[in-house]
């Protein structure tokens, strides 16, 4: 495995079932009284968030603190970052305090391949702009193979703003490399113009493509792109792009709901959909704990067998 | 203020030089004697160690300058250059900038005017033009804003920048585009008052909002705001009819698309007066140089695909766009050390502008050297009216009569860019670490040498 994980693309298919495999045995674990491994005791992690996100940081602190990492959290928010610190300077001082991985968000896509080339710990990418967000892809896919026993062959509907999405680009990667098959669906304003090229279909129409998908997944709707004229309005929207019951319906009966989070319910997802027995998205939540320990121990665990 | 004697337009006590088998324009070795700024002489190169054609002639006193294997071109002209003096001297002055232009084979550059204060006052392309005297190693040039503050919104007094002492005759808001289609019109209409051209950014601003790279596959893989070509030529679509309707020269800054080639190409079949310029970087780079998202690749118009490319060569070569132009760029290390979206837009390009074109077009047949000179001093010097009367005149043939501007460059070698060895200010070469062709030996402004042996004269 790379040092970094910063796309979905850095990772090959052993890299990726390598992963998936750990997280499944870290998972276990979750159901024992005690929950903490030793495994990178004396290891700092630090969580770098440049973007309010409480809950992928959450899901970071408590993967780090399973495995025993101190960790240490850098919210942007009263920090040197909003007296205009660089991202250069704040990698620095991480640098010098010792970080042995660091865990950003960011706004602006391509801010962890900086860092990277700043510090000499690992960097984890926890969502860089419209770029990638590759552990989210990760317990997507944990998610559906725990669900349906497999990845192979699997197709899995994309649904919304694939254009100003992380989650979107991550999914179709990490999924392609795993042999699933994608079929994104959106309104064409809110896919990028080139998306022929890449490893998946596109279609408009929702509708046409529930009946042949083993998973569907929504994507957030951002408040931004609802005064942007990407559609006329958000009722419109949710009319043609938005999952309510009776689309559901038209779904196979084994097939599954997902949902990045936060929900925009009545929008993209209609609430009963939300919490039907199909949904997995308090599932994905506790997922992404066990997939990010996954990451953390074999990027750190790694470096400390090499030393 | 004085001027620096060296470069003067006098040049009566100037020492005389005969340089001595030269390729003038590529083709065969000749000598040339340069007295009181001007080509006194040219002829056959001398063939033993003593004797030449030109001896005759030569005054006492005169320096010789073994030229062997070396192509002489006229000075290079560039149209577009951001010397940021005044406002952002950190980044760059008139003197480290045009410093930077003698090194890379310029005898005249155009100042942009995106100054802080902007360049929309007499006063202040006077400013700039008494800088460029007394750095003098190049004439400085200002271009002129077309409306107040770049602000879009009125026009600037053009008329008392072009009767100024800077006498200036292009005038641009680059950096912003005149998207104003009525404040455009009425641009191009009151510079036939006194023979001036509109040079126009074209970007569409709203299709550009928040813009970052080329719209198309790069854009979408890296999550980043894609900049469509459509913005481009739109703007040029327009512009170019505009300039038909009422009858006045339109020049078009740093084309980067096919698209906007052959919209170019359209308008000139129709005989309308619109030229245009491509920069070093266009002709050579592609937009998935941002796959590492390193803002030394940021610029705008941001780098397009390879079919672009090979479109603006194309283009170049067969005359559609008229020149090249550097869009010379500098920033300090602080504004592109940083995330890819907070980074400015910019990349440096008077010291490798040659170097680069070599590269991308007589390396591949496209261009000959006559064909060089033609494009990158020739065509600038007539848009940039410096062909005309004037003391500051470029662009001219080497031949006995003309001002002595010229270039020595060796094709022959091939270095590594290094932008730590450059004379700009800033940093920000796209071509660092990347293998170009050729070196600029010396260059002459009016008989004397600003360059030799490759390092500043003086």
């Amino acid at each position: 495995m790379n040092r970094h994980l910063i796309s979905a693309a850095d990772l090959s298919r052993d890299d990726a079932l390598l992963i998936l495999d750990t997280a499944e045995e870290l998972a276990q674990m979750a159901d024992r009284p005690i929950r903490k491994l030793p495994t990178l005791r004396g290891r700092t992690v630090v969580n770098l968030f440049y973007e309010d996100s409480t809950r992928t940081r959450i899901s970071f602190e408590a993967a780090a603190k399973r495995l025993s990492a101190d960790v240490i959290n850098f919210s942007a928010r009263g920090s040197s970052v909003a007296k205009g610190e660089s991202l250069k300077d704040t990698a620095l001082t991480l640098e010098a305090m010792g970080a042995d991985a660091v865990v950003i968000r960011h706004g602006a896509s391509g801010a962890p391949h900086r860092l990277a080339g700043w510090v000499r710990g690992s960097v984890v990418n926890a969502g860089d702009g419209a770029h990638e967000h590759p552990t989210q892809a990760l317990l997507d896919a944990f998610t559906m193979r725990r669900r349906l026993g497999r990845l192979e062959g699997l197709r899995v509907a994309i649904v919304g703003d694939v254009l100003h999405s992380r989650v979107a680009r991550s999914n179709v990667r990490l999924l392609h490399t795993l042999g699933a098959e994608v079929i994104l669906v959106a309104p064409p304003t809110l896919l990028p113009v080139a998306v022929g090229s890449w490893p998946c279909e596109v279609s408009y129409d929702l509708d046409a493509a529930l009946p042949k998908s083993d998973v569907v997944m929504m994507l957030r709707v951002q408040q931004e792109r609802m005064n942007a004229a990407y559609f006329p309005t958000v009722r419109e929207y949710s009319r043609r792009y938005g999952l309510d019951s009776s689309r559901m319906a038209l779904l196979p009966e084994h097939a599954i709901v997902m949902h990045p989070g936060p929900m925009n319910r009545g929008v993209e997802i209609a609430a009963d959909v939300a919490d039907s027995v199909r949904s997995t998205i308090v599932e994905q939540v506790g997922n992404g704990v066990s997939v990010r320990m996954a990451v953390l121990y074999l990027l750190l665990g790694g470096s400390e067998a090499q030393r | 203020m004085t001027d620096r004697t060296g470069p003067g337009l006098a040049g009566q006590d100037q020492p005389a030089w005969l340089i001595r088998g030269a390729r003038p324009l590529g083709g065969e070795p000749a000598d040339l004697l340069l007295v009181g700024g001007l080509i006194a002489a040219a002829g056959p190169a001398a063939r033993g160690p003593s004797a030449h054609d030109l001896a005759a002639g030569v005054p006492p006193g005169t320096q010789v300058l073994d030229a062997t294997g070396l192509i002489a071109l006229p000075g290079l002209v560039d149209l577009h250059a951001h010397l940021r003096e005044p406002g952002r001297e950190d980044a760059e002055t008139v003197e480290t900038g045009t410093a930077a232009a003698a090194l890379g084979g310029f005898t005249a550059v155009h100042a942009m005017a995106n100054t802080d204060p902007v360049a929309d006052t007499a006063g202040v392309v006077e400013q700039i033009w008494r800088l460029g005297r007394r750095a003098g190693r190049c004439d400085v040039r200002p271009v002129g804003a077309v409306t107040t503050g770049l602000a879009g919104s009125r026009l600037a007094e053009l008329g008392a920048m072009a009767d100024s002492i800077a006498r200036v005759r292009i005038f641009s808001d680059d950096g912003q585009c005149v998207s104003d289609a009525v404040l455009m019109r009425r641009a191009l209409e009151y510079v036939k008052a006194f023979d001036g051209v509109i040079a126009q950014h074209a970007q569409e601003p709203r299709l550009t909002d928040g813009a970052q790279v080329n719209e198309g596959e790069m854009s979408g893989q890296l999550g980043l705001t894609g900049w469509p070509a459509v913005a481009e030529e739109a703007i040029i679509a327009r512009d170019c009819l505009l300039a038909a309707h009422v009858g006045s020269a339109l020049h078009v800054c740093h084309v980067s698309t096919a698209g906007s080639v052959e919209i170019i190409r359209w308008a000139k079949s129709k005989g309308w007066r619109v030229t245009a310029e491509v920069t070093p970087h266009h002709l050579l780079l592609t937009d998935d140089l941002a796959v590492g998202y390193d803002p030394v690749y940021k610029v705008n118009p941001p780098l397009r695909t390879a079919a672009d490319v090979a479109a603006l060569r194309a283009g170049l070569a067969d005359g559609t766009i008229d020149c090249v132009a550097t869009d010379h760029a500098p920033h300090p290390l602080e504004d592109k050390e940083t995330e890819w979206q907070a980074a400015a837009f910019g990349m440096t390009g008077l010291e490798t502008a040659l170097r680069a074109v070599q590269e991308a077009m007589v390396e591949t047949g496209l261009l000959d050297w006559a064909g060089v000179a033609d494009r990158m001093s020739v065509r600038p010097a007539t848009i940039g009216r410096l062909d005309g009367t004037g003391a500051e005149l470029h662009g001219c043939p080497l031949v006995p009569g003309y001002p002595a501007n010229l270039v020595l460059y060796d094709p022959a070698v091939r270095e590594v860019v290094d932008p730590a060895a450059h004379a700009s200010r800033s940093r920000n070469s796209p071509f660092a670490g990347m293998t170009l062709p050729g070196r600029v030996v010396a260059t002459f402004l009016r008989g004397t040498p600003t360059v030799l042996d490759g390092k500043l004269a003086w």
